[in-house]
């Protein structure tokens, strides 16, 4: 029995949002490419091998010749054809959609621009031969396909019960489990899917996942041996966090996500560069991570995480600016506010939550303390928040954002013009144009100094977000009584690696009511 | 005539309601979409928008919802995507109804002979006993009810599990923590109305005519004593019915109260209506109730 976290949205690969519900997805539906289990990084799945063109743009993938579904009939090119058809068709309307637009053509099909699916970049050449053409060269791409809007879907139950598919039985899971029980609040109830095409490897009959939003509970449930592990980091209480490091069953590793504060540069005087570094180089990060979060969590100066790959290479993100409060004293004299003087009151929002408000307050101490500026807090609820997020309704807000793949583009693409999730106002061509340069780019060592440069416009100059730290990804079980599971940077765990051992270690990872 | 007459009156009460509902709940800021990362293109929102009919003018989203209801069907949660309002009532409220039933058999099978008890022994110690145990009951709110109750008996001495909702084991704790506070309110309701009822001159007249004690007590004084809590078991049972957001939060079980509080904070439209619709039949159809009884309680009351 597994806590998973908040009660799944949905377990359509092509509709989830939420990490928590993707994790169950995924388990349910595999891709071209799965994640391997330690490290996370894309190995063949539903396809045994693949050819990639010189330019990069192009992919040839052969799949298994036992790729089934649970309910025994063949995985064949055309239902990728057909998945991938589902999620970019307008009608569908995924949330997700946009990790498609790599595909060539599928921005201008998803957004009703082309009729005619045959010109989308993905197509069966043959019963078990895709061939898939990108935009560009997309170095993460074998990544994404690990991802769950990448997996293929049963397109008999869908054509057949509309959105109602996922209670048709029996169930067609193309993944390592096949769905046996869903109770909304309760648990998904996951089952070995005999004909994976890996079911030999998988390592439990059933596992239980648990809906569990509140920290003490899921502790109090794993502290009675009701379930075996934790691994939602919301679900770690911050009040124990310090208890919790000392534990041997606790374990705490770098993450893809960072917290940051996005600044509002449509308003005055935040359309100075100089007063949004001198806000940046004000804060003293390292309290804020030591003091209040506890987890072990690191310092940020950039939006890229440290260890975060660039295709083979580990990418190496430009410096940042320093905690330094006399620079920032300097720079927002400069921009005509000594000592603070003749600065409005600044509004800090974030949402309804302990953590969020107390380093609110922190930073409303920091701020007032280097530079003399009046801060005020204004807490919001969630949907609230988004919105004023949304219509550029603040001066600075709390923000936050998890990597969907393991490159520095699923953080610097936020920051383009038109991405709907700049939410800054900041436009900038020199940046767009260092980040279309880095995509286009073949060659990983070059492709590093185009992330870089462009990186740097955006955490070095001009600071629409100020870089605040790196998530770091919690789980809590006892490796003596649950093996097969790792930490790495993509916060990734091959459910079908996972083994409870206990007496005899027959049965493995679930347990019946 | 009274009956029909309040029943005929359902119907149209329960449209107000559904419209207040679907009007003030699309007035709150945001909507059932906004999430933390926007998709690619706002396209995809808009058809997001227009697959749950959210793009149409509110009147005709409002008929469209009447039209579903008149069928049964309370139209799709949009938060739970692959999931039905109806599927979320149908299994939701099972474990609510159970977990409310228990909880609301506590309050009364605790409170009304703790409150009796209390009323006959007034002035002694074993009253004051009883009152100081009511009023902590009343005093203490179920989220420092619960926690403590978990740490004593489910993590401390292990004798019950810390939550989830699969045996009857589970069910204890979740409905002393629930049931509690009302077995104390009512017992101290119960405690007063039997007090006031027993100044009253058909007690003494009861007992002038040489009736024993406890009859007294049972047959007359009660019948009228226990009014006050018949009045009020019809809110609290509707309450209850429909779950408990700390409780249910608390001990993990899969009932309604957690989407009574959620579905508005998510901004699911028809999961709003839908519970709103459900708590005001349960209300509604239980105050019903609660009028019918008084009339057989109380001999005074009648209705035209």
């Amino acid at each position: 029995m597994i806590i998973n976290g908040a009660e799944p949205e949905s377990l359509d690969p092509h509709v989830v949002t939420g990490q928590a519900d993707g994790r169950i997805a995924s388990t349910l539906f595999e891709g071209l490419t799965r994640f391997d289990p330690v490290e996370a990084r894309p190995v063949p799945g539903l396809a045994a091998r693949w050819e990639v063109s010189p330019d990069g743009k192009a992919y040839t993938f052969h799949l298994r010749t036992n790729a089934a579904w649970s309910t025994g009939e063949p995985i064949l090119a055309e239902d990728f054809v057909w998945s991938w058809k589902r999620i970019l068709s307008p009608e569908t309307a995924a949330e997700y959609v946009g990790v498609l637009f790599y595909l060539r053509n599928g921005e201008a099909y998803a957004t009703g621009r082309l009729q005619d699916f045959s010109r989308v970049g993905v197509r069966a050449e043959g019963a078990r031969v895709l061939r898939v053409e990108l935009e560009s060269p997309t170095p993460f791409f074998l990544d994404l396909c690990s991802f769950q809007p990448y997996a293929v879907v049963p397109r008999q139950r869908i054509e057949r019960h509309g959105d109602r598919w996922l209670h048709a039985r029996p169930f067609m899971a193309s993944g390592a489990y096949t769905l046996e029980s869903w109770r909304l609040n309760d648990r998904v109830r996951l089952r070995r899917n005999p004909h994976y095409w890996d079911a030999a490897a998988v390592q439990s009959e059933v596992v239980d996942m648990l809906s569990c939003v509140v920290p003490a509970t899921a502790l109090n449930l794993y502290e009675t041996r009701a379930v075996d592990i934790i691994w939602d980091k919301e679900l770690m209480p911050l009040e124990l966090m310090d208890r919790m490091r000392q534990r041997p069953d606790f374990h705490a590793y770098p993450s893809l996500g960072n917290y940051f504060i996005r600044v509002n540069v449509t308003k005055a005087p935040y359309l100075d560069s100089r007063v949004r570094r001198a806000l940046a180089q004000a804060i003293d990060k390292e309290r804020i991570v030591r003091k209040i979060l506890r987890g072990g969590e690191r310092v940020a100066r950039t939006v890229s995480p440290p260890g975060i790959a660039n295709g083979p290479l580990i990418y190496q993100p430009p410096e940042g600016l320093p905690h330094d409060p006399p620079a920032a004293r300097q720079l927002l004299a400069e921009a005509g506010f000594p000592e603070g003087r003749g600065f409005p009151t600044l509004v800090y929002t974030y949402n309804t939550q302990e953590s969020h408000r107390k380093i609110g307050v922190e930073l409303q101490e920091m701020w007032g303390r280097e530079l003399g500026l009046r801060v005020e807090l204004r807490q919001l609820e969630w949907k609230t928040y988004l919105r004023a997020q949304h219509m550029l309704d603040y001066d600075l807000i709390r923000s936050s954002w998890v990597g969907d793949y393991n490159d520095p583009n699923t953080f610097l693409d936020l920051f383009m013009s038109d991405n709907p999730n700049n939410r800054t106002g900041w436009r900038n061509a020199r940046y767009d144009q260092a980040v279309r340069a880095a995509n286009a780019e073949t060659k990983p060592e070059r492709r590093q100094e185009r992330l870089r440069e462009a990186e740097a416009i955006l955490v070095e100059t001009e600071l629409p977000v100020i870089p605040v730290f790196f998530y770091v990804g919690m789980e809590l079980y006892d490796p003596a009584r649950v093996t097969g599971i790792h930490s790495n940077l993509r916060s990734e765990h091959a459910l079908w690696a996972i083994r409870r051992v206990d007496r005899g270690g027959a049965g493995g990872g679930g347990s019946g009511p | 005539m009274y009956l029909v007459r309040r029943l005929l009156l359902l119907p149209p009460l329960l449209v107000v309601i559904s419209l207040l509902a679907f009007l003030l709940v699309r007035t709150a800021p945001g909507g059932p979409f906004d999430r933390e990362r926007k998709p690619a293109s706002p396209d995809v929102e808009r058809a997001l928008r227009a697959r749950y009919h959210l793009d149409e003018p509110l009147g005709q989203q409002y008929l469209r919802f009447l039209g579903g209801l008149v069928r049964g069907d309370f139209g799709a949660s949009l938060k739970y995507r692959n999931h039905s309002v109806t599927d979320i009532i149908r299994q939701g409220l099972p474990v609510s109804l159970s977990l409310g039933l228990l909880a609301f058999g506590l309050a009364l099978g605790v409170g009304i002979p703790a409150g009796v008890y209390g009323a006959m022994r007034k002035g002694e110690w074993s009253d004051y006993g009883v009152s100081v145990l009511t009023l902590l009951a009343v005093c203490i709110p179920g989220f420092v009810v619960g926690p403590v109750l978990v740490t004593v008996f489910a993590i401390r001495w292990q004798w019950l599990p810390v939550g989830l909702w699969e045996s009857p084991m589970h069910a204890v704790l979740p409905t002393v923590s629930l049931g509690l506070y009302f077995a104390g309110k009512i017992a101290r309701m119960m405690r007063e109305g039997m007090l006031q009822t027993l100044r009253m001159d058909f007690i003494a007249t009861a007992r002038a005519k040489g009736l024993g004690e406890t009859r007294v007590l049972m047959r007359h004084a009660f019948r009228l004593a226990v009014m006050p809590v018949v009045s009020y078991s019809g809110p609290l049972l509707a309450d209850l019915l429909t779950g408990s957001f700390v409780i249910e939060n608390l001990f993990q079980i899969p009932g309604l109260g957690v989407f009574m509080v959620n579905s508005s904070l998510n901004r699911d439209y028809p999961m709003v209506v839908g519970l709103v619709l459900l708590y005001a039949i349960l209300l509604l159809g239980l105050n019903l109730i609660v009028d019918m009884l008084y009339a057989f309680l109380d001999p005074r009351v009648r209705y035209d």
